[in-house]
């Protein structure tokens, strides 16, 4: 072991102990991004949209989990549910007010209202929250850290991977094996057809909008727990590298959206780790990233060539 | 005929100036400031609409191109003492902590600068389309101020740069504003604009025309982002201080609510909702500070303001999406047809 680790650390310049750590943080944070690309995912595979209002949504949950805890004293379970079931609504009243009456306008007419639709919850919560960060409740049983070796790890690194597995199986469940999921699928291919063949389209989006909401809510519940600052923008970034993993991943495809979030989550943590020179361009990597896999397979890693139709 | 709108045109130039020159002896610093916001704002819309409105490609990188420009003219602009004392932690770059050039050669500079940014950008991100050209642009623009905010010694990273030399005055904005105008406005009308709108309407049919759409999408964002430049330059001379922060998305935003307001593809309505909007925005203040009605006192929410914006982009979008003027422009034409009765020149009867 100590030989191995002699040698890794001669190819790598950085000893196993750090290595790990370095990637079970990658997993945890790729863990969050696959959350909240889902989210993306899903709408785009069913409306033909960039859902720009994605983080934003994110950053709601943070503040609906916060003033659960802090101004209604509910336990921290209790809060975190229910901000979960609120952020779900809260897709849906964005779908139905911003997105269902531009459902047949261009696609550059439905893009602005998803980016005036992300501006307005921004601002909303400045004016309601306050512009000054918050502090998220923590949960002792979640944040404490443990004893690993010679490392300590917060729990929270191991509990992360843990939730996302558990609800990325229940939705491939629920997306392959259940009438909704049916429906989701067929209104994903083809809303039109879809409709005729009577399945509800309205309610079947609706329902989308609130799946990937609710994935992006326990994402941001865990993304609070481990970065415990919220402020009104705090959805802006984490939003936009979702976004690139589900782009990296092949949009409009779940499996391709959790790989793209772990690549990128993984990528994001080894290149600051490696070469902390360049920590200060850490937010570029992902948007460069983007670009070189936009400009060789704008279809992602596992997406197939579509021909254009005239 | 010609020869009369021609005319017309030129006095409508003349009562502008006129109204500059009435505007420079009498309003107060405030006013003057939102009206060389107002025109500067025209120039970026009509920036952002050559390549959005005329040209159809969804870009959202006018943050970046705008930064471009407003840092080269800021850094060749700025004197040396200013530079030294702005550049305290890092010494500025040899060759630029002593190079400054007049102001005019700096705007240039810093328009050429983001021009050949935009074509840095513009050649490959062009072959995406829709979202995927929205994002990658949108993917640029942020590189583009992460990479300001780290080049310490050129750019005083996210300290900014303060104290650059307010060269901007009334008759800088509006003379360039009406440049602008007056050259994206024959672009338009030339075969490079007709290939633009047939790019924007439908780009197979387009390029079945044997239009090289990679030249004109290229040519669209290069000239574009120089615009852009120039007005970045201008908002930078005329703020006296700039940040990496300043060129966030939300610039980007700004620019778009003016040209979705003002209808995509249009001149005339870009020029109209840049004004109204920025006026608006300066009459909305109201919204953030406290209110006295009688005896009530309604205390003021800071950021009331850009909710109201974020609100009306929306509404905008999903109630009238043709903006103020949709493509239509204003001729001489039309305003002589509004008011004779009789048939026009080309046939036909108005409506």
């Amino acid at each position: 072991m100590m030989n191995f680790n002699a040698v890794f650390m001669y190819l790598t310049g950085m000893d196993l102990g750090t290595f790990l750590q370095h990637l079970t943080n990658g997993i945890s944070l790729g863990s969050l991004y696959a959350l909240v690309a889902i989210g993306y995912t899903m709408v785009y595979g069913t409306l033909r949209l960039i859902n720009f209002a994605h983080g934003d949504v994110f950053m709601m949950t943070t503040y609906f989990a916060f003033y659960g805890v802090s101004t209604f004293m509910m336990p921290w379970y209790v809060s975190f549910i229910l901000a979960i079931i609120l952020t779900g609504a809260l897709g849906m009243l964005l779908e139905k007010w911003a997105y269902r009456p531009l459902r047949d306008a261009p696609k550059i007419s439905i893009m602005i209202s998803a980016i005036g639709a992300s501006f307005l919850l921004e601002n909303l919560a400045v004016v309601l929250f306050g512009g000054r960060p918050k502090a998220f409740p923590s949960v002792k049983i979640l944040t404490d850290s443990i004893q690993l070796g010679s490392v300590s790890i917060q729990k929270l690194t191991f509990v992360i991977p843990i939730v996302t597995v558990i609800f990325l199986v229940g939705l491939l469940y629920l997306i392959n094996h259940t009438k909704t999921g049916m429906a989701m699928r067929a209104v994903a291919k083809d809303y039109e057809t879809a409709g005729i063949m009577g399945v509800n389209v309205n309610l079947t989006i609706s329902q989308t909008f609130a799946i990937g909401s609710m994935l992006a809510a326990v994402g941001a519940i865990m993304w609070g727990l481990k970065f415990p600052q919220i402020a009104p923008l705090m959805g802006v970034m984490p939003g936009l590298k979702a976004f690139i993993a589900a782009v990296i991943g092949g949009i409009g495809n779940i499996k391709g959206a959790v790989i793209g979030g772990f690549i990128l989550g993984i990528g994001e943590i080894m290149i600051v780790g490696f070469l902390p020179s360049l920590s200060g361009y850490r937010d570029a990597f992902a948007f460069i990233f983007l670009i070189v896999i936009l400009l060789f397979k704008p279809t992602g890693i596992t997406g197939e060539k579509i021909a254009e139709k005239v | 005929m010609k020869q009369k709108k021609t005319l017309l045109t030129l006095i409508a130039i003349l009562i502008l100036f006129v109204f500059v020159f009435i505007a420079d002896q009498t309003l107060d610093s405030y006013k003057m400031r939102i009206l060389n916001l107002c025109a500067i704002y025209v120039i970026l819309g009509l920036s952002m609409n050559l390549i959005n409105g005329f040209t159809g490609l969804f870009s959202l990188g006018h943050a970046g191109f705008m930064a471009v420009g407003a840092y080269t003219t800021a850094i060749l602009t700025m004197p040396d003492i200013v530079k030294t004392q702005n550049f305290f932690m890092t010494p500025m770059m040899k060759p630029l902590d002593t190079l400054h050039v007049p102001f005019f050669l700096a705007l240039l500079a810093g328009g050429i600068l983001a021009g050949v940014v935009g074509y840095l950008i513009g050649a490959p991100a062009l072959r995406l389309r829709g979202d995927y050209l929205a994002i990658a642009t949108l993917g640029f623009a942020e590189i583009i101020r992460v990479v300001f905010t780290n080049t310490q010694s050129i750019t005083n990273g996210a300290l900014g740069l303060k104290g650059i030399p307010v060269s901007t005055n009334i008759w800088w904005t509006f003379g360039l504003a009406l440049v602008t105008v007056l050259i994206i406005g024959s672009l338009i009308n030339s075969s490079y604009g007709r290939a633009f709108k047939a790019i924007r309407e439908d780009e197979i049919a387009a390029e079945s025309m044997g239009i090289n759409l990679f030249k004109h999408k290229v040519i669209a964002f290069t000239i574009g982002a120089f615009f852009a430049g120039i007005g970045g330059g201008l908002l930078g001379s005329l703020l006296g201080t700039i940040d990496p922060l300043m060129f966030r998305f939300f610039l980007t935003f700004n620019v778009l609510l003016i040209i979705i307001l003002g209808g995509m593809g249009s001149i005339t309505g870009t020029i109209i909702s840049a004004i109204i909007i920025t006026i608006g925005g300066e009459a909305l203040r109201f919204l953030d500070e406290s209110m006295t009605i009688g005896s009530l006192v309604i205390p003021g929410i800071s950021g009331m303001r850009m909710v109201v914006f974020s609100a009306l982009l929306m509404i905008v979008v999903i109630f009238f999406n043709h903006g103020i003027m949709g493509t239509k422009e204003f001729t001489w034409d039309g305003l002589f047809a509004k008011f004779a009765k009789k048939p026009l020149a080309k046939g036909g009867n108005k409506q």
